[in-house]
């Protein structure tokens, strides 16, 4: 029987994964576009199974909406990093700190 | 018949009249026309001086005190523009008036080639109205405007040809000498105001025997009597615009400026103002035997010790200019002593025998080509008979020898100051008598170098270029271009009209003004300090005085041992002076360096004030203001920014970490506090 807290875990589980993937990643900037995706599966998963658990539809078109944010962000991230790739010629995030005081 | 409002008017704005069309508006009136309005102006007013003197006099005409105008209202105070004319007014008046016009005239000849000579009648004329203001004022708030206003024009006139640097420096000190002598007397009108609520004259001195018992705490356990402190810090007024020791130093400067003005200001009028203040309020002083005791012994000091500079003094301007001194601390005496009326019957006689001195001088000076060293004339008196002969007339007044002016007033207060038996009347004494020999020794001086001997420059001939020079400073000393010669009528007619009263009007005035009560209740005497009373108890008649003065047990034969000296020195035996100079070096080392009271001024204040003045901008505006607190801000933000600076690594992890980490904390602390509340 799969109960609530295995969907809570596996979101939990996800979310971690993305943390992780952004802080041990120093690489690359995709990688970092990818985790945060990870991050809002995590939550997706999080919505849908409380939404069948307390028997309320709201979660699940909630997470349609979180979706299409996610699929615009991702678009001008990806958009971003053309830019960033044309300027900078990398994508390394150890070369991208203009922002160092 | 009374004395009409109109009438008063017209005689204190007619100058200022003239003034503000010569200032303003001298562009398009022109010289000629500058100086004729201004002329005219001043005309009016002596004219109708002497009409206010008559109808006082004879014509029977009560005091005129009246308000005219409300200044301004602050609760109960009234500051008002008002007139009061006694007889003490009218002498003033009449006295200013004649000076000031006469100096107008002789302006004309003695500023001919200057570019500044609308100005300079523009000024004049605003000098005489602030004058008249002063003179005729009924309350004190009025006379501190007058006081203050011919202060403003005197450092105006000293400073007036402006691109000399000794001019400007003779101003500033004389206007810095002045606001000492200003602040005290401010605080002695405050304190009139304080004791006595009102600003108003005849209010005040109705009121002011009420000051008797009073006491004023300035320090913890002290408590000073009223009218002393109230009388001496008037005093430091006069002190300062009369320039008495210690506040003398400003006078010998101020012959920077033209001639006409040192005869005008700095010499007949505006100096004597606050011996005029003093007598105007003498029902205040006369309630304050230390204040005139204070008095008697600053003016004693004045008029030896300033007097003696003079006999060393080698420009022509400035002998006259301690003269003026001396003869300021005479009538200060005879403040001191209670002989008010002796005070301000010399200040008249002065006005009129210094004013043709400096005139003289300023003849001198012209024909001299702007050259002022008495070293380098000698046997003027064939050039200029006139002006020779004017001055001799000036200088014998001076020295008080009997018949001319000087000796009445000058010759009444030596009397009067050895009846006094005040604190201090024997130093006094002592002083205005040594002071008659000094009188004696510098002006004889002064007229055998400049007018008899050999003459000590030489006359070079430069045809074709000469009037081309106009920067007559550039000279060589004592080489003049063309021989000197007698000045225009302009100059020598003031001159012959001073002389007049200089010879005569002691003789016909001494004994109605001197000693017949003639200024009434404008001056108030105790009955217990009237020397001059005492005096008068041998006075038959001018005459009488006069033969009297012939004495050679008194002041005369002091003067007649100076003269009997420099007329030897100078005329027989030249080469003593240099003998005599070196044979006292002490003291004329000691004469020369005016006592060292202008080196201590400078080293103290002076000096003190600059490096004052350096303390402050370095330590507390370029250390405090800028240092710490301008600066030192900034430099908070820059060293902590510095720090925080390094925490900003520009890698996006570090930020999210942080994000998270914050995140975490935030959440954590929620789930703590919030399981504990929902515990309860």
């Amino acid at each position: 029987m799969i109960t609530l807290s295995h969907y809570i875990v596996l979101g939990a589980i996800l979310f971690c994964i993305a943390v992780a993937g952004l802080f041990i990643n120093r690489k690359n900037v995709i990688v970092l576009l990818m985790s945060i995706e990870l991050m809002l599966l995590a939550v997706n998963t999080n919505f849908v199974a409380f939404s069948r658990f307390l028997g309320d539809v709201s979660g699940q078109v909630f997470v349609f909406f979180i979706l299409t944010v996610a699929a615009a962000e991702a678009a001008i991230g990806l958009a971003i990093l053309v830019l960033l790739f044309r300027n900078r010629s990398t994508i390394n995030i150890s070369d991208i700190d203009s922002m160092k005081g | 018949m009374g004395l009409s409002t109109s009438l008063l008017l017209t005689i204190a704005l007619a100058p200022l009249v003239g003034c503000l069309l010569a200032g303003f508006l001298g562009k398009f009136i022109g010289r000629a026309g500058s100086h004729t309005v201004t002329i005219l102006g001043v005309a009016i007013s002596c004219a109708l001086a002497f009409y206010v003197l008559y109808q006082l006099t004879l014509g029977g005409a009560p005091v005129y005190n009246q308000n005219l105008y409300t200044w301004f209202q602050i609760g109960h105070f009234n500051a008002s523009v008002g007139f009061m004319v006694d007889r003490l007014t009218a002498m003033m008046l009449v006295v200013v008036s004649f000076v000031s016009l006469l100096v107008h005239l002789y302006t004309i000849g003695y500023m001919s080639d200057d570019p500044g000579y609308k100005r300079f009648f523009a000024y004049i004329s605003l000098f005489t109205f602030s004058m008249f203001m002063l003179v005729m004022s009924n309350n004190f708030m009025q006379l501190f405007f007058g006081w203050e206003a011919v202060g403003l024009v005197s450092y105006l006139l000293i400073g007036f040809w402006y691109k000399k640097p000794t001019a400007i420096f003779a101003n500033l000190k004389a206007f810095l000498v002045n606001r000492v002598g200003d602040f005290g007397f401010l605080l002695g009108i405050a304190g009139v105001l304080y004791f006595l609520g009102t600003m108003d004259y005849n209010t005040a001195f109705a009121a002011a025997p009420s000051l008797v018992g009073k006491t004023l705490q300035i320090t913890a356990n002290t408590h000073w009597d009223a009218a002393t402190v109230i009388c001496i810090c008037l005093f430091i007024g006069a002190m300062g615009k009369s320039a008495q020791v210690p506040l003398h130093v400003w006078l010998p400067d101020s012959m920077e400026g033209p001639t006409p003005i040192s005869a005008l200001i700095h010499a007949a009028t505006m100096v004597t103002a606050g011996i005029f203040m003093v007598a105007r309020m003498s029902p205040l002083f006369e309630l304050s035997q230390t204040a005139l005791s204070f008095i008697m012994v600053i003016g004693a000091t004045t008029a030896l010790f300033t007097g003696m500079i003079g006999i060393v003094q080698n420009d022509i301007k400035r002998v006259i200019a301690y003269s003026t001194l001396s003869q300021l601390g005479y009538m200060t005496v005879a403040l001191g002593v209670s002989a008010y009326t002796g005070a301000v019957y010399h200040l008249m006689t002065h006005a009129f025998f210094k004013a043709l001195l400096f005139l003289g001088a300023g003849s001198v000076i012209i024909a001299m080509h702007h050259e002022q060293d008495m070293r380098y004339m000698g046997g003027l008196r064939k050039y200029m008979p006139i002006t020779w002969i004017t001055m001799w007339i000036g200088s014998l007044a001076l020295c008080g020898v009997p018949f001319f002016s000087g000796f009445y007033s000058k010759d009444a207060i030596i009397e009067a100051v050895g009846q006094s038996h005040r604190w201090g009347a024997g130093y006094a004494y002592f002083c205005v008598m040594a002071g008659a020999m000094v009188t004696g020794l510098y002006t004889f001086r002064q007229m055998y170098l400049t007018f008899h001997g050999k003459e000590r420059f030489t006359v070079v001939e430069h045809h074709g270029h000469a009037h081309l020079d106009d920067h007559h400073d550039h000279h060589e000393q004592g080489v003049l271009e063309h021989a000197p010669h007698e000045s225009p009528w302009v100059v020598t007619l003031p001159l012959m009209l001073l002389a007049i009263p200089s010879l005569f009007v002691g003789f016909f005035t001494v004994g109605p003004m001197l000693f017949g009560n003639w200024f009434g209740n404008a001056i108030h005497i105790d009955e217990a300090n009237n020397v001059l009373a005492e005096v008068g108890k041998e006075f038959h008649g001018a005459l009488d005085m006069a033969l009297h003065g012939f004495s050679p047990f008194g002041p005369f034969g002091l003067v007649l041992l100076a003269f009997a000296i420099q007329t030897y020195i100078y005329l027989f035996n030249p080469a003593m002076a240099g003998k005599i100079k070196s044979a006292l070096k002490p003291l004329w080392t000691v004469l020369d360096n005016k006592y060292w009271v202008d080196n201590v001024y400078f080293a103290v204040f002076a000096r003190g004030g600059v490096k004052m003045g350096q303390g402050f901008w370095k330590v507390a505006d370029a250390g405090l203001i800028d240092g710490v607190m301008v600066n030192g801000s900034v430099s908070v933000v820059h060293r902590i920014a510095a720090t925080v600076r390094r925490l900003q690594s520009g890698y996006l992890y570090h930020y999210a970490f942080a994000m998270i980490l914050g995140l975490i904390v935030l959440l954590g602390g929620y789930l703590l506090i919030g399981t504990g509340v929902a515990g309860q």
